[in-house]
């Protein structure tokens, strides 16, 4: 699989297993990273779902924040599913005071918006990146997004029913994020998009090297 | 498509995300805060963790409302909660208090001897018990959304729940080596439905999160749990039965995370103090034992 970009997938707790799969079965070269060496060898990074008060607790106790900063400002390409997008978010709601986050994407967002689990629940949205039609998406105790910066682009809201209109899916240059978990669904749409946003990259570079 | 809630992939989908995680039992909001802090994945909230209740005996119920509602304003991570087998009332107290995942659980004195909860009725998903494959399909049959093994809940005793891990996906591996013809017979032994029989010979692997239970109470019990196959841990009274458990509660979160870096797992166990007294499972009359609970 020479040329394939390599893909890691943060394994500091959550369903690292179902990203990996849906990127492999992309033809991306996939792995959990389970050890900070592993991150000089990524061409994009995934930040799956989990439980983000976790998260951000294990990130910082084994030190990641910074090493994830520097890969985001050096503009690898980086995409998180619900706690993911907490991780990637500026500004976090309804979290624990001290809860951390990578940062990098000019969004508001906040945790558990929807509710407990027993308000978890799955619905198609519109995301007119993907095609015309609705990605099936789940929500899992999930945030949303309360408010964009300048130059977030906004790829989905919610169609129908009281909560239309709330943000589920941004992306910020290099930086993906959505609500809900298209890790566990069999519609691989949303990865191929983050995988051709690593491929481009990657080929830029290459081009200028 | 309109917005559907309580779905199969609602439920599997909430354990996946606890994958790699520690869930750890507390009686109150301080210790449920210790957890939190501690980077627990998810709190057990109980009026007595099983070691108690072995030394206590008498009727063990689900807990105080109250209680419950008290943990779930404390922390941010979810906040499970324990029924007695098949008391299907005690289940739809706990839901209708919003608790994130509902433990039908041996620890509880059963409340039906033949029966456990239809938990499809629920929109909260649920976890139960299994000590091995035949028992964990027919408990995903009737809705639960993730499996742990039982081990023997209460003794600081990994044995069993070693034996039972083992045994689990021992048969998983069995299973995947069968002959298409011979999966009939196979779901005949296991007790348990054939499409669910063939499934798991093609995956491999169960369709929900196997976590495992019963009797873990240092970190090197973790390590080793989760090098057999674990998704994750559960530790009820090894933590807040033990000397110091805000250190332990740490040391058993860092062991699962870095399973299999035998250093760090050292590390954690540096300076801990005194683990949980514990009880030989084999010294345990076997009417005392709780991994029979469960049909």
């Amino acid at each position: 699989m020479s040329g394939a970009p390599f893909i890691g997938v943060l394994a500091l707790q959550g369903d690292v297993r179902e990203h990996v799969g849906a990127l492999t079965r992309l033809g991306a070269d996939s792995a959990p990273v389970r050890a900070l060496e592993q991150l000089d060898a990524c061409d994009g990074l995934v930040i799956p779902g989990g439980e983000s008060t976790t998260m951000s607790r294990l990130a910082r106790i084994d030190g990641w924040f910074e090493p994830l900063r520097s890969l985001r400002a050096a503009g690898v390409p980086m995409f998180g599913s619900c706690a993911g997008m907490i991780m990637l978010a500026d500004q976090v709601l309804d979290a624990r005071p001290d809860q951390e986050t990578v940062g990098g994407l000019d969004v508001v967002v906040r945790r558990n918006a929807f509710g407990r689990q027993v308000d978890s629940f799955e619905m198609d949205v519109d995301m007119p990146v993907l095609g015309e039609r609705p990605f099936h998406a789940v929500f899992i105790r999930a945030p949303w997004v309360e408010s964009v910066g300048q130059g977030v682009e906004v790829l989905a809201e919610i169609s129908a029913g009281e909560r239309a209109g709330t943000i589920v899916a941004v992306r910020q240059g290099p930086v993906l994020a959505t609500s809900f978990h298209p890790e566990l669904t069999p519609d691989d749409r949303v990865h191929r998009y983050f995988v051709d946003m690593v491929e481009s990259r990657v080929e830029r570079s290459r081009g200028s090297a | 498509m309109n917005e559907q809630v309580g779905t199969d992939r609602v439920k599997r989908g909430m354990a996946e995300m606890l994958k790699g995680g520690v869930i750890m039992d507390v009686v109150d909001a301080e210790q449920a805060k210790i957890a939190e802090d501690a980077g627990a994945v998810a709190v057990m909230a109980l009026e007595r963790v099983p070691a108690d209740i072995r030394a206590q005996g008498g009727v063990a119920r689900m807990s105080d409302p109250e209680m419950i509602a008290g943990i779930m304003e404390t922390v941010s991570i979810p906040v499970m909660a324990k029924a007695r087998i098949g008391h299907f009332g005690e289940a739809q107290v706990l839901q209708s208090l919003g608790v994130d995942y509902i433990d039908e659980s041996e620890v509880l004195t059963p409340a039906d001897y033949a029966n456990h909860i239809d938990k499809s009725d629920f929109t909260v998903p649920f976890v139960c018990g299994a000590t091995n494959l035949g028992e964990a399909l027919r408990r995903i049959t009737e809705g639960a959304a993730m499996i742990r093994s039982k081990g023997e809940a209460g003794t600081g005793d990994v044995s069993n729940a070693v034996t039972h891990m083992r045994k689990i996906l021992g048969e998983i591996r069995k299973l995947r080596s069968m002959a298409e013809d011979e999966l009939f017979v196979a779901a005949k032994e296991l007790q348990a439905p054939y499409d669910l029989v063939v499934e798991v010979a093609r995956e491999g692997r169960l369709p929900v999160v196997l976590f495992t239970a019963g009797g873990i109470a240092t970190p090197a019990d973790a390590a080793m749990m989760m090098q057999l196959g674990a998704d994750g841990v559960f530790v009820g009274s090894g933590i807040f039965k033990s000397g110091d458990p805000k250190a332990r509660a740490e040391a058993i979160v860092s062991a699962t995370r870095h399973y299999d870096k035998p250093e760090i797992v050292a590390e954690a166990c540096r300076g801990l103090g005194e683990a949980m007294v514990g009880i030989n499972v084999a010294d345990l009359p076997v009417h005392h034992r709780l991994e029979d609970r469960g049909w």
